[in-house]
């Protein structure tokens, strides 16, 4: 378990501000971030390689703000990998274990090679090896002391895709295996919606939200969050509550949302400026003025289309510039090209508003 | 490349003539001054105890010295590579010092400490130690004049290191001083090993400082003057040639250190 309690730090022109922060015991918890938002700073606080100016860093309900790294018992992982290059694979493992017993060292450094399939390496310098090689005794140096916290830093991005998606599959295995607390930082979302069971989205030295990754992607609650998951539909506008919930089909709303020269219908529970967020699969689209029951019909002529795979990605212009995700069968079956015009529908529940 | 030939630039021909001038100028010499003395003159000169003493004398002094230089400089020089702190400037600044002022100032400036008279002189001679006139006193000089070249290289060599590697050995359980010694002293030994045979060279070569400090015992480049100006040409010629032998001696090993050091650094 890791707790962080008001984090503070500012080295140089950099600061993290108060970071609060719980990570259950077996959690493998992302941090989600663009470059230089604070992951790697905050890694090392947890870590202890960087005192915080203030706060508290928990770690298996110990205090260890004041803690140096050695005594922290935290396995950590940088990007490069960063294997002394001056020992060979077993050394580099054993480096971690440097007070344990004899049968105990031959014991873990065989436990963790098996664990990680580098058993034949184990001889072998580290000039040479490659990047995957590399990554795995990483991770082994890493867990052979068995630590308490695993602090993963960008732990994918050195890779080629390929390999990228076959050690993020060995990740989760590992942890599931192991059920070490894991931290893995990244700036890729996607690789966090994968591994993560929950994750926190950092920005300019603070985490801006916390959650479940699809709930963090379904319900963003600032634009920054919505931009970083590339949420296509995103309005910023002003809400206006109704006085009482309204019903129109199956549809409900209670309030109004206006933005540019369009109004929707929406549920929302707070009123002034506040963003809209419309998922591209939640827009029905039709040629003719439609007879759904959904409350928003906007229409406009279409601008773009364009294939992504099986899906076409359509962009409108309803006044305001949307985009639609439509199967290439329903293209077809519509008529849909760049001018016609058309209706788009969405339901009040499906804009999310924050 | 192929069949066409490629004519020379104006510019390739230009500096290389006068790269060669500069070249043939610092060669000339010491190649002049090997060939000018006679097989039985150095033969004779290695054969007299004087000179042997002497040279002995100048090896062993330099080597305290650098070895004085290490204890005192590769802290300093870790601390000047990875740490920032108020002042820093101005440290790295006074270690380059010696380098730029003469070095009988150099001679004068530590009698003032070190002369019987004064400070360090009286407190070391209350161990009943002498430095002006004496051996410390040529030890003392030398580690002024040449430190300046260990503490830069070390510092270089520390700063070559990867500070992370550091702190991946931190949190698999070694302190910082363990940290130090497994990781950063092993991975900058090269720089070090080179910055330390540097400096016991220009140790060796030192002359300025100690013949203000310490006239006798004689180093070698004090035998040498002393020889020259009391016999002339043809009795200094052939410690010359010794003294300059050792010194190539050092520099061709400083430079099998270096570039090692450079095909390790390419991997």
């Amino acid at each position: 378990m890791i707790r962080l309690v008001d984090v503070s730090c500012r080295v140089g022109a950099f600061e993290l501000r108060s970071i609060n922060l719980e990570i259950e015991p077996g959690e493998y918890f992302a941090i989600l971030g663009p470059t230089g938002a604070g992951k790697t700073k905050l890694l090392e606080i947890i870590a202890g390689l960087q005192p915080p100016s203030s706060g508290e860093v928990w770690i298996d309900d110990e205090n260890v703000t004041a803690l140096s790294p050695e005594h922290r018992h935290v396995g950590l992982m940088y990007q490069d990998y960063l294997l002394f290059p001056h020992l060979t694979v077993r050394k580099n493992i054993l480096f971690g274990l440097r007070d344990k017993p004899k049968p105990e060292k031959r014991r873990r450094v065989h436990e963790v090679s098996l664990l990680l399939g580098i058993e034949h390496l184990l001889d072998r310098n580290i000039t040479g090896l490659s990047g995957g090689e590399q990554q795995r005794i990483a991770l082994a140096r890493a867990l052979a002391p068995q630590p308490r916290v695993l602090l993963l830093d960008e732990p994918l991005s050195a890779l080629d895709p390929q390999n990228r998606r076959a050690v993020r599959r060995e990740l989760t295995a590992l942890h599931t295996q192991l059920g070490t607390t894991t931290i893995h930082v990244t700036h890729d979302f996607e690789e966090a919606l994968i591994v993560a069971d929950r994750l926190a989205v950092m920005n300019e030295g603070e985490i801006v939200q916390i959650g479940p990754p699809e709930e963090v992607v379904r319900k963003p609650q600032s634009a920054f969050v919505a931009n970083f998951f590339g949420t296509e539909n995103l309005f910023k506008g002003e809400i206006l509550r109704c006085s009482h919930a309204e019903y129109s089909g199956a549809d409900t709303y209670n309030a109004i949302f206006k933005t540019g020269a369009i109004e929707l219908a929406v549920i929302a529970e707070r009123e002034d400026q506040a963003y809209a967020a419309i998922r591209p699969e939640d827009i029905v689209v039709s040629r003719e003025m439609n007879q759904s029951s959904a409350m928003n019909n906007l229409s406009g002529s279409i601008v773009e289309m364009e294939e992504t795979g099986p899906l076409v990605r359509l962009t409108a212009d309803v006044g305001v510039s949307l985009v639609a995700l439509l199967t290439r069968q329903s293209v077809m079956s519509l008529k849909l090209d760049i001018g016609a015009q058309a209706y788009f529908s969405v339901k009040a529940a499906a804009i999310h508003i924050f | 490349m192929g069949t066409q030939i490629k004519r020379p630039s104006l510019l390739s021909v230009l500096f290389s003539v006068l790269g060669a001038v500069i070249v043939l100028f610092l060669v000339a010499p010491l190649l002049k001054m090997m060939l000018a003395g006679s097989y039985d003159d150095l033969t004779a000169a290695l054969g007299s105890s004087e000179v042997r003493s002497s040279i002995a004398l100048t090896m062993i002094c330099a080597l305290i010295a650098t070895a004085i230089g290490m204890l005192l400089g590769l802290p300093l020089a870790y601390l000047l590579a990875r740490r920032s702190f108020f002042g820093k400037r101005f440290i790295e600044a006074v270690v380059d010092v010696p380098v730029v002022i003469p070095h009988p100032v150099v001679g004068i400036a530590l009698l003032l400490i070190f002369g019987r008279q004064f400070f360090g002189g009286r407190f070391f001679s209350k161990f009943g130690v002498t430095i002006v006139g004496d051996i410390p006193g040529i030890v003392l000089a030398m580690l002024f004049v040449s430190v300046p070249l260990l503490i830069n290289a070390a510092r270089d060599g520390f700063q070559r290191v990867d500070p992370r590697l550091e702190s991946v050995a931190r949190t698999l359980g070694h302190g910082p001083l363990r940290a130090f010694a497994a990781v950063s002293l092993p991975l900058s030994w090269r720089a070090l090993l080179s910055g330390a045979i540097m400096m016991w060279a220009r140790a060796i070569s030192e002359f300025g400082s100690i013949v203000i400090i310490t006239y006798n015992p004689k180093v070698a480049s004090i035998l040498i003057y002393d020889r020259f100006t009391t016999y002339g040409l043809t009795y200094a010629l052939p410690v010359a040639v010794v003294l300059v032998l050792i010194c190539l001696f050092c520099f061709a090993l400083l430079r099998g250190v270096n570039v090692r050091a450079e095909r390790v650094n390419v991997i």
